[in-house]
């Protein structure tokens, strides 16, 4: 077995995930007539509509701090403009014409910068509705501005969470294990992160 | 002057007529401000505080007679005053009862998400309930006539209630009860409608006043509070009434089109990760 996620950026996970979830909740309950018995299960309205702005600066401050953990995987590269070249065999499970990827692919770092901005996106046009009574009466437009600013990024985030969500618990099995006891398979490695594979393992053991 | 069911057609040894027996009962209603008339003394405001049981507030003193800066989750009825200097040179003193308007199409209540917490009546009244309110002020931002206010400690919205609950009893709203000079007039809108057009053909025949008009803004599909003003081209002198209300288009835009393509997209999301197991199933593993 090889360590994938240290404890630390487990614990980052699901702490973001935990945030999301209850703002996804709590917000759907809001954005739909037909939803708004979420926020009956969770409470009552009231309190749904007081915990989700905190919740939301939870899920902002999580992810601050899963940037500052993340950053260097995160970023675009050589192998993840290949990678975008042969998504559709990544979608299809032919992934042995996916060329090989390190630590993330780039459809995880996708994911990861659509969470990232929208929660940016999220935490701005959230301010504005937390607090309207202080944007004045003359920068009016603004209040509507923030709110289909907030419901457009949460979509895109929902979006992006239900794919998310669909790979890690049903495409591409041993990523729920791998997050939650932090380590995966060789097998498992070499499938799916072949040069993050290669380093590690050169690291850990250099033998071979 | 009772309404509904309960509307007196007849009187037991009463003398003479029975007091409004010929009005309209089956009616939206509205209220009337003829602002030409206000004398901007404050008894509606009193009137207000007092069948609301809310507590005076702290006055401020800016120079001007505006004492009071703005309407508050406890005050419901504000007199707003203006001093308007005509190109002229001559001084309109301005005074405008301000509150909501109960408007036909009100964007508070196409903002809200809670369920029952604002309600519209048939008679036209808006309402909001608090012990439905959830605290989130979208209204605040669907208002195009910025009313509603937030209370921080108890987080509801409130706002003038047309007294509602003096109104299913049969009673006019607690300011047209103070009101001394008989610029507040209340009854069927149709009513109200033709009591305005008598009083601004008054105004446009009698006085220098030939612009007069009535304020039921069509933006919001008309109000159930409507004011004579002296120049109906101005709305905005009178502490900032706006000239053409409307609902803000992305508030439409968000509770309409936008609902639905997020539905769509949304369940399409998981119709499409469900079909996408069916098809192609989860990753294998090289061994």
């Amino acid at each position: 077995m090889i360590e994938r996620y240290t404890f630390h950026e487990r614990l980052c996970h699901w702490l973001t995930g935990f945030a999301y979830l209850y703002c996804l909740s709590t917000g759907l309950a809001f954005y739909s007539p037909y939803l708004f018995w979420l926020a009956i299960m969770l409470g009552g309205g009231p309190t749904s509509r007081y915990w989700h702005p905190i919740l939301g600066l939870g899920f902002v401050a999580a992810a601050v701090w899963m940037h500052a953990i993340w950053r260097g995987d995160v970023d675009f590269g050589k192998t993840d403009r290949e990678w975008m070249d042969k998504a559709k065999y990544y979608a299809t499970n032919q992934d042995e014409l996916v060329p090989p990827q390190g630590r993330f692919n780039a459809g995880q770092k996708v994911f990861y910068w659509a969470m990232f901005y929208g929660a940016l996106l999220l935490l701005l046009s959230g301010l504005f509705m937390w607090f309207p009574e202080y944007v004045p009466f003359s920068l009016r437009a603004i209040r509507p501005v923030a709110i289909v600013l907030h419901e457009c990024a949460a979509l895109i985030t929902i979006g992006a969470f239900i794919i998310h969500v669909y790979m890690g618990v049903f495409m591409v099995p041993g990523s729920v294990h791998a997050m939650v006891s932090g380590y995966v398979s060789r097998e498992w490695a070499k499938t799916h992160h072949r040069l993050w594979y290669d380093q590690v393992d050169d690291r850990s053991n250099p033998a071979k | 002057m009772s309404n509904g069911p309960l509307a007196i057609k007849a009187i037991s040894g009463h003398a003479g007529p029975v007091a409004g027996l010929d009005t309209s009962r089956d009616y939206e209603l509205a209220k009337l401000i003829d602002v030409t008339t206000c004398i901007g003394c404050k008894a509606c405001e009193v009137a207000c505080l007092e069948w609301n049981g809310y507590p005076f507030r702290e006055t401020v003193f800016d120079n001007t007679y505006q004492t009071m800066p703005d309407l508050e989750w406890n005050y419901y009825n504000l007199i707003r005053f203006n001093e308007h200097v005509g190109e002229d040179g001559t001084l309109q003193w301005l005074m405008r009862k301000d509150g909501c308007l109960h408007c036909a199409d009100p964007g508070c209540l196409r903002a809200c998400p809670a369920d029952g917490a604002i309600v519209q009546y048939t008679n036209g009244i808006v309402d909001f309930h608090q012990e439905n309110c959830i605290g989130c002020q979208y209204c605040v931002s669907g208002c195009p006539f910025n009313i509603p206010k937030f209370n921080s400690e108890t987080k509801k919205v409130h706002k003038c209630t047309l007294c509602s609950d003096r109104v299913n009893v049969g009673l006019e709203p607690a300011c047209i009860k103070a009101c001394p000079t008989g610029c507040l007039h209340f009854g069927s809108k149709e009513d109200m409608k033709e009591l305005a057009g008598k009083r601004v053909a008054q105004l446009r025949e009698h006085t220098p006043h030939t612009n007069a008009g009535l304020y039921d803004p069509a933006g919001v599909g008309g109000t159930h509070v409507m004011y004579v003003l002296h120049d109906i081209d101005h709305p905005e002198r009178y502490g900032g009434l706006p000239k053409n209300p409307q609902i803000p288009l992305l508030v439409r835009i968000w509770k309409g089109p936008l609902k639905w393509i997020g539905n769509l997209a949304m369940v399409g999301g998981i119709v499409g990760v469900a079909l996408h197991y069916l098809r192609f199933g989860p990753k294998g593993e090289e061994k």
